[in-house]
């Protein structure tokens, strides 16, 4: 079976030898709606799905997507496993050493407690965020006691099962969520203002890509495509763009 | 899948429930099924036959051999499974593509290592970027198989080596007298009679190893507890089928199926022992035995 297994991609590999025009592979997560997702029909989707493509198509690329688990998302990266990292990724200093950013495609981005009821003191209570994230760090550094989960949806069930007092995350993927919850989330506070804003990652030995990434963000920017898209994505988001 | 799903928004009841169960993500989720039997039937094969080198090896004559065997099992066994497969399939990975950067890009000048870049020339990729996913995906596979095997191997190994050493010394001196060389009574009295006593601890080996396969996600293979935890979580109004927190439903469905796992290996299990026991100086061979007379 192993020998099959190697035969086949052996074959497939001499076979994508004659294709000269190299594919970009776009790693993202997968869940976090609406940033990322993966629809019903089992494909990536969402705003940076849309962004991608189009980014893609405006450097003349030829992009597939994959998806790998936000935990191991970087070392994948390094790895040269796939070759951008576009999964709602906040610009921070201890990432920027370790991988290289384009310029950012969506503005920082508040961030906000969200929680059952709206009396919480979110610096004294037991906070919940996702492993490895701006916010993770942020609950760290105030008195609250942090919890962390690997995906993003296990955050917010452990507020509704009364695990955590309160999700901090991205206002955008929180949102909706706080919308259709029917009354029982609330957003707790004011928007606490995180990172420098959200852009692809890239190794940082491949500097001609992050160029070309950072023209077609640039472009997108320029004609006004990408406030339109941000708007379409985030319920009329004024991006500033 | 059927006509009437093209809107779901306007289905309600058995009809809503019918459409979003052969969504494309269902369907993934089936077949994730499939994956997760395939890697068991790959695996445990695979795993044994590690087993069965790194127990020859642990008692091999040669020193250096022995050494080498003893090693294996020693560290596998100690280092905990999640590091061994955030580590070593990346590792494996990187081995791989610096040979064929060696064998395929003599004339590259850049360094491999840039910093915490791992960078070899585009044609030692493997898969290479423009091969389809399914390449990926069945390198990925292929990746997981060899980590899985590397370590339940190694557990495999102790356990068959201390079988080796339990088959009575009689058998092996009656061996001798006959004149059979050494390789000759290893393979003839030896391995035959060995696995009655390797059973107990083989099996419970395959027991883990069908609750491991979730470790699978780790190496990018998605198998039925990713689905299932993906599929389960809450859903918002951007999904075509939204839905509140149903992951208990789904972690129900894959306890059926893990417990029904179970009950079927037991059976199997239970059936292969009273059949290695035939002839055996053991208590079920002797059981077997009096039952016959």
């Amino acid at each position: 079976m192993k020998k099959l297994i190697l035969g086949t991609t052996a074959l497939a590999l001499s076979a994508g030898m004659a294709l000269a025009q190299d594919v970009i592979r776009m790693g993202t997560e997968g869940a976090y709606p609406p940033y990322n997702f993966i629809n019903d029909n089992g494909e990536v989707d969402g705003f940076e799905r849309e962004l991608g493509d189009e980014l893609c198509k405006r450097a003349e690329l030829t992009c597939t997507w994959v998806t790998n688990e936000w935990d191991s998302i970087i070392p994948n990266l390094v790895s040269g496993n796939y070759d951008t990292i576009i999964a709602g990724m906040s610009i921070t200093d201890e990432r920027d050493e370790v991988i290289d950013f384009t310029q950012n495609y969506f503005p920082p981005d508040p961030s906000v407690y969200v929680g059952l009821s709206e009396g919480i003191d979110v610096e004294n209570a037991v906070v919940v965020a996702q492993t490895g994230t701006i916010q993770a760090s942020h609950v760290a550094s105030t008195g609250a006691t942090l919890l962390e989960f690997p995906t993003p949806d296990e955050t917010v069930a452990a507020v509704r099962n009364g695990e955590a007092d309160a999700v901090l995350a991205d206002k955008g993927f929180l949102e909706p969520i706080v919308k259709e919850s029917g009354g029982e989330l609330v957003i707790i506070g004011d928007d606490v203002m995180l990172g420098d804003g959200i852009g692809m990652g890239l190794r940082e030995s491949d500097a001609e890509l992050k160029a070309t990434f950072d023209a077609a963000i640039q472009s997108m920017k320029d004609d006004g495509s990408l406030a339109i898209l941000i708007a379409k994505w985030f319920d009329g988001m004024d991006s500033g763009f | 899948m059927f006509p009437s799903c093209a809107d779901p928004s306007t289905l309600d009841g058995a009809a809503w429930l019918a459409c979003y169960l052969t969504n494309g993500k269902h369907m993934a989720f089936y077949t994730s099924f499939g994956t997760v039997m395939l890697l068991l039937a790959v695996t445990a094969p695979a795993a044994l036959l590690f087993g069965f080198g790194g127990a020859m090896a642990a008692r091999a004559r040669l020193w250096p051999v022995r050494v080498i065997g003893r090693t294996y099992t020693a560290m596998v066994r100690g280092v905990p499974d999640i590091i061994f497969f955030l580590f070593v399939p990346i590792a494996l990975d990187q081995a791989f593509e610096w040979l064929r950067h060696q064998a395929k890009c003599p004339d590259w000048t850049e360094p491999i290592r840039q910093g915490n870049d791992f960078v070899v020339c585009a044609q030692a990729k493997l898969p290479l970027s423009t091969s389809p996913q399914w390449v990926h995906e069945t390198y990925g596979f292929f990746l997981a198989v060899l980590a899985f095997a590397i370590v339940f191997g190694a557990f495999a190994a102790n356990v068959l080596f201390g079988a080796m050493r339990a088959v009575p010394r009689a058998q092996m001196e009656t061996a001798e007298a006959y004149g059979m060389t050494e390789r000759q009574s290893f393979w003839r009295i030896l391995v035959p009679q060995m696995w009655i006593y390797a059973l107990p601890g083989l099996s419970n080996l395959w027991m883990i190893l069908i609750k491991a396969t979730p470790l699978l996600f780790l190496l990018g293979v998605e198998d039925i507890v990713y689905w299932a935890r993906e599929l389960g979580g809450a859903k918002t109004s951007i999904y075509a089928y939204p839905h509140p927190d149903w992951r208990l439903y789904y972690f129900l469905g894959l306890l059926v199926f893990y417990l029904s796992l179970t009950k079927v290996s037991e059976i199997v299990l239970g059936r292969l022992t009273v059949r290695l026991s035939h002839g055996q100086a053991t208590l079920g061979g002797e059981a077997l035995r009096k039952a016959d007379a």
